[in-house]
C-alpha cells in the first residue's frame, strides 16, 4: 500500500484494517499523532485526509491510502505555521499531549473559516479533549491567527485593487 | 568530566540545609547515552548535583521533577539560573533519570517549588561562587573583586571570562561553605517572578516532544494486557488460541498479581504481545479470559453511597476534632441548618494514558515511563524483577497529565516483567478503557453538617460527619476510616470561628483501589464545607462573601491541636507555613473585589464563590451560571491564589485556568460508578471530561502580589470551583443541588 504523507509517498506493508494511527506511529516513525481514546472521542489523534480533519484512530490505511495525509510533523515542516507560532504566544501548552490535534484541528478550521465565530471555534474545537484545561488560550490563539489573517486578507484585497 | 565525589555526605548535607530528605550525594552519575531523544545526560563539567557547564559555554540544569503540564521542568531551573547568573538562552534543562541522591523526585502533592525553591536558589549560588572563584585564580586576584553576571565573570578592574572558559577549573574547586553563600537580593532577581516560557513550547507545538508512548527502542515490542474487572479477581482460565493467530501476535502471558492489599502491584491479567499496537489490541478482543470472583464482585457503588449517607446520618462517628458542646448548642439554637452531601467516584483520564517501555539485559532493567515517581518506580521494579535498585535505570520522559494517577508504579513493573519474561524491550501501553476501568479511582464520599444559628444569624454549632474510602485500604485492606492526612484536606481544619465545633469520620472500607486525585479529599470535602456554609448563609440571610468573612472570623494563626485534631499541614511545620485567616480572607475580598458581586441578574443567572486553604495555599473561586430551560451554563469563572512568592507567574495562572476548569469538569461531568465490582464506564463518552464548549468565556485569575514562602499551586485552584459553581446554581434558582455531578440534574 502508497500513503503519501507529508508530501512524500511511503510503501507500507501492514494489514488494510490497520488504523492510520498506529501505522504512523509504530511503522513510520512519526508520533507527534497522539493515542487519546481509540474511539474517535478525544481528538488528540487528528490530522488531515485532503485537508479536511480526521481522527487517524478511526481511518485505516486503506481509507487513507486514497488521499494526501498530513501530520502535525508536517503542517509547517518547521513549526512555522501562524498557529503554532500563536500556541508559542499565547503559552498554550501545559502537558502538551492533546496539542498536535489541537493544533490539526484548527490549522483544518482555519482553512475552510479563516475568521470564525467564538460558537464556531467551540464547536470546531468541541471534539478536541485537554484534560489540563487550556481551552482558553487554544481560544485566544485561534482568535489572534483569525485577526491577523482578517486583517492580511484585508491588505491583499487592496492590492488586488490596486 | 568532573564530579563532585571529593564532597563529603555531610558537607553536601550543610550545602543544601537538608537533613531528612535523603538528598545524598554519591558518585559519578551512571552514563548511558540518551536513547529515545529523551536528554537525560549532561555533558559538561559538574559544579553540584544539579548543574554542569560545557566548555562552550552551555548550563545544563537537571529537572529532577517530572513535567506533567505544571512547568516544573522550566520553574525550577529558572530558579538555578536566576541565582548562578546563568543567561536563561544558554541553559539546556537535563531531564533527571530516578536517583536518590536528588531527594525526593516525587512530583506530587503541589510541593515542587515549595520544596526546593530554597534548594535551588542555593545550587544556583554554589556554581556562581565556584565560577566566581575559578576567575578570580585565574586572574590571580581576590575573589572579592570578581562578580558573575549574565554567563560570564566580570573583574572589577576590567576584564571577563565566559561560564565556559571557567567550567572546567570550577569543577575541580572545593564547594564553598554554604555559610559562604550569597543569595541574591529579591531586587535583583533575573528570571525569578518572570513568565519564562517553557522549555518544551516549541517541540510541544511541533509534534517532537517524547512522551512515555513516544519512547521507541530496537526490537522492541507492545504489549495490551487484559485485567481482571474487579478489585482482587483472579484469573480462573484463558483461551489465547484464538489471539495468538492474529497477525503481529507473539505470545500470550499471564501477569499473575503478588497477594495482598493492592499497592503499586500490577492488577492480575492476561497480555498479548505483538510487534505493534494494533496487534495487540485485535488480539486482546479475539482473548478469552475467565475470571474468578473475589468479595468485591458485588461491589455496587450506587448501594455503597446509601449506606455511607445513612451511615453519616445515623449518628456519631469517631469523634476527630472537638471544642464546646456541640449537642448542647444545636438544642438551644434558634434555628438548626442540616444537609447531606455526595459526591462520586472520579477517574484521572490523563490525556496519556499509563505505557511504560522496559529493557532487561544482563542483571539490569531500564525504564522509560510518565512517572511522577521515579524513584518508586525503581524500588517496585527492583522489587519485581530481584534486582538491586542500583541496577534499575528509570528515565523519565514527559508525562502527558498525571494528576496523581502517574504515582504509581505499577504500570513500569507490568512492563518489566514481561520484557523479563519475552527477553526484548516491551512497551505496555494501557488504553482508555483500561485506564478508566481500572484506575486508582477517587474516593466517593458521603458528608453530613448541622450547624446552629443564633437569632442575629451567628453560627453557635459546627458538625461534619464523612465517609469517604480512606486511600490507606489501597496499601492495607484493614484500613477502613480516613487519617488524619486525609482529614486534614478541608474537613477537619476548616478555619471556622465557631464556639462549639465537632468533626467526625465513620468508617467506609475499600471496595476498588483507592488513589489520589488532583488535590484528592479536598475534592469532596470543598464540595460538602463550600456548600454548606453557603446554605447557612442563605439561612441566615447574610451575603455569602461576608457570611465567610465572619466565619472565619478574626485573623489568627490557627493550632488545630488545641482541639484535639493533629493537622498534617500537608507535611510541613505549621510554625513555619502557619494557617493564617488573614489570608484566606483576603483572597475572598480580592475575589469579591474583582467581580460585579452582588449585582442584579436577570432570572436563571447567579453568582456563587467558595474557599479553600489546600497544600499551604488560599484560593477563591466565583461562578456566573445561568440556568435556562434545564440547561446549565457556567458563563464566568474568577479565581484568586495566594500562594507565596511565584517563580513563573505565567505557568501560576495556567494551572488557574487549568486547576478551575478540571473543577468545573468533575463539578458537571464526572462520575465513575461500579456495578458487580466493575467500573460501568470506560471512554469519553461515558465519562466526559470538559470540552471547549462547555468552558466559560470568562475565565480569569489574579495572583496576590506576596514575597512569603512558596506554596502549592497545581492543586489548590480545582477543589473551591465545584461549589463556587453549585452555590450559583443555587443563586440562580433557588435549586441545592448537594451531590456532584451537576450533570444528573441539568444538561450541560
Amino acid at each position: 500500500m502508497k500513503l503519501t504523507i507529508n508530501g512524500t509517498t511511503t510503501e507500507l506493508d501492514t494489514e488494510p484494517d490497520m488504523p492510520l494511527l498506529w501505522a504512523l506511529r509504530d511503522f513510520l516513525g512519526l508520533r507527534g499523532t497522539k493515542y487519546g481514546c481509540g474511539k474517535g472521542l478525544c481528538g488528540a489523534c487528528t490530522v488531515h485526509l485532503d485537508g479536511q480533519p480526521r481522527r487517524s484512530c478511526q481511518l485505516t490505511v486503506a481509507d487513507a491510502a486514497s488521499g494526501e495525509i498530513t501530520t502535525i510533523e508536517g503542517l509547517s515542516g518547521d513549526g512555522s505555521h501562524p498557529l503554532q507560532q500563536a500556541w508559542r504566544d499565547f503559552n498554550v501548552p501545559q502537558c502538551g499531549y492533546c496539542q498536535s490535534g489541537q493544533l490539526m484541528s484548527a490549522s483544518a478550521l482555519l482553512a475552510s473559516n479563516p475568521a470564525p465565530s467564538d460558537a464556531e471555534i467551540n464547536t470546531a474545537m468541541a471534539g478536541n479533549l485537554c484534560r489540563c484545561g487550556t481551552y482558553p488560550r487554544i481560544r485566544a490563539a485561534i482568535r489572534s491567527v483569525a485577526a491577523d489573517a482578517a486583517s492580511g486578507a484585508g491588505a491583499s484585497a487592496a492590492e488586488d485593487g490596486a | 568530566m568532573s564530579t563532585l565525589t571529593r564532597v563529603s555526605r555531610r558537607r553536601f548535607l550543610q550545602l543544601t540545609g537538608l537533613t531528612a530528605t535523603g538528598l545524598v550525594l554519591g558518585a559519578v552519575m551512571p552514563r548511558n547515552r540518551a536513547l529515545a531523544g529523551i536528554l537525560d545526560e549532561a555533558a559538561g563539567a559538574q559544579l553540584n548535583l544539579f548543574v554542569s557547564v560545557t566548555a562552550d559555554g552551555s548550563v545544563e540544569i537537571i529537572a529532577h521533577r517530572s513535567e506533567m503540564g505544571t512547568g516544573i521542568r522550566t520553574s525550577l531551573p529558572q530558579v538555578v539560573a536566576d541565582e548562578m547568573e546563568a543567561d536563561w538562552h544558554r541553559v539546556k534543562v537535563i531531564q533527571a533519570h530516578a536517583d536518590a541522591r536528588y531527594g525526593s523526585q516525587n512530583t506530587d502533592g503541589s510541593r515542587s517549588v515549595r520544596d526546593f525553591y530554597h534548594i535551588m536558589r542555593q545550587m544556583g549560588a554554589t556554581a556562581r561562587a565556584l565560577l566566581e572563584q575559578a576567575a578570580a585564580l585565574t586572574w590571580q586576584v581576590p575573589v572579592e573583586e570578581c562578580t558573575a553576571r549574565n554567563h560570564a565573570v566580570y573583574h572589577s578592574g576590567g576584564g571577563s571570562l565566559g561560564f565556559g572558559e571557567l567550567a572546567a577549573r570550577a569543577a575541580e574547586l572545593p564547594v564553598p561553605a554554604p555559610e559562604s553563600l550569597r543569595l541574591k537580593d529579591s531586587a535583583d532577581f533575573r528570571y525569578i517572578g518572570q513568565s519564562v516560557p517553557i522549555v518544551d513550547l516549541r517541540d510541544m507545538t511541533t509534534g517532537n516532544t517524547t512522551y512515555g508512548i513516544d519512547v521507541h527502542l530496537p526490537g522492541m515490542l507492545y504489549a495490551s494486557i487484559e485485567r481482571t474487572p474487579w478489585l482482587q479477581g483472579r484469573i480462573a482460565s484463558y483461551d489465547s488460541s484464538a489471539a495468538l493467530k492474529v497477525k503481529g501476535v507473539l505470545d500470550v502471558v499471564e501477569l499473575v498479581a503478588v497477594a495482598g492489599a493492592p499497592g503499586f502491584n500490577p492488577i492480575e491479567g492476561v497480555a498479548v504481545i505483538a510487534t505493534n499496537n494494533h496487534s495487540a489490541l485485535k488480539g486482546r478482543v479475539a482473548l478469552k479470559v475467565n475470571w474468578r470472583k473475589s468479595e468485591h464482585s458485588d461491589h455496587d457503588s450506587g448501594a455503597y453511597l446509601d449506606e455511607l449517607a445513612a451511615r453519616v446520618e445515623g449518628g456519631t462517628g469517631e469523634v476527630r476534632r472537638q471544642r464546646g458542646d456541640v449537642d448542647a448548642a444545636l438544642a438551644s439554637a434558634a434555628s438548626v441548618v442540616e444537609a447531606t452531601y455526595r459526591t462520586p467516584y472520579l477517574a484521572h483520564a490523563s490525556m496519556e494514558p499509563p505505557v511504560a517501555t522496559a529493557r532487561v539485559t544482563d542483571e539490569r532493567c531500564e525504564i522509560w515511563a510518565c512517572t511522577q515517581t521515579p524513584q518508586a518506580t525503581q524500588r517496585a521494579v527492583a522489587e519485581a524483577l530481584e534486582l538491586d535498585v542500583a541496577a534499575v535505570t528509570v528515565h523519565v520522559t514527559l508525562l502527558g497529565g498525571g494528576f496523581g494517577r502517574k504515582s504509581k508504579p505499577d504500570f513500569s513493573v507490568e512492563a518489566a516483567r514481561l520484557a523479563s519474561h519475552v527477553g526484548k524491550p516491551v512497551q505496555v501501553v494501557w488504553s482508555r478503557e483500561d485506564d478508566i476501568r481500572h484506575d486508582y479511582f477517587h474516593a466517593c464520599s458521603a458528608q453530613h453538617f448541622k450547624g446552629a444559628l443564633d437569632d442575629t444569624g451567628k453560627v453557635t454549632a459546627w458538625l461534619a460527619r464523612e465517609a469517604s474510602p480512606p486511600i490507606g485500604s489501597t496499601f492495607d485492606t484493614s484500613v477502613r476510616r480516613n487519617g488524619s492526612g486525609g482529614l486534614s484536606q478541608g474537613f477537619a481544619n476548616v478555619p471556622f470561628a465557631v464556639p462549639n465545633l465537632r468533626v467526625e469520620s465513620h468508617e467506609a472500607p475499600g471496595h476498588v483501589r483507592i488513589g489520589w486525585l488532583r488535590s484528592v479529599y479536598n475534592i469532596p470535602y470543598a464540595f460538602g464545607v463550600g456548600s454548606f456554609v453557603d446554605e447557612l448563609a442563605h439561612a441566615a440571610g447574610v451575603d455569602p462573601a461576608e457570611f465567610w468573612l465572619q466565619l472565619i472570623g478574626e485573623d489568627r494563626f490557627l493550632d488545630f491541636s488545641a482541639d484535639g485534631f493533629e493537622y498534617s499541614n500537608y507535611g510541613r511545620d505549621i510554625a513555619e507555613y502557619p494557617f493564617a485567616t488573614a489570608r484566606t480572607k483576603n483572597v475572598i475580598r480580592e475575589l469579591v473585589g474583582s467581580i460585579p458581586w452582588g449585582e442584579k441578574l436577570p432570572p436563571g443567572q447567579g453568582w456563587g464563590l467558595s474557599v479553600v486553604n489546600s497544600f499551604l495555599s488560599d484560593v477563591a473561586v466565583a461562578s456566573k451560571v445561568e440556568v435556562r430551560d434545564g440547561r446549565l451554563r457556567v458563563l464566568e469563572l474568577h479565581g484568586v491564589i495566594d500562594a507565596g512568592r511565584v517563580v513563573n507567574p505565567d505557568r501560576v495562572h495556567a494551572q488557574m485556568e487549568g486547576g478551575m476548569i478540571f473543577g468545573l469538569s468533575l463539578a458537571l461531568n464526572g462520575e465513575i460508578t461500579f456495578a458487580g465490582g466493575e467500573a460501568a464506564q470506560s471512554n469519553f463518552h461515558d465519562y466526559p471530561i470538559a470540552r471547549m464548549d462547555q468552558v466559560p468565556a470568562v475565565i480569569r485569575s489574579h495572583i496576590v502580589a506576596s514575597d512569603a514562602a512558596p506554596t502549592g499551586v497545581g492543586e489548590p485552584p480545582t477543589p473551591p470551583t465545584a461549589p463556587a459553581i453549585a452555590n450559583a446554581v443555587f443563586a440562580a434558582t433557588g435549586r441545592r443541588i448537594r451531590e456532584l455531578p451537576l450533570g444528573k440534574h441539568f444538561s450541560v
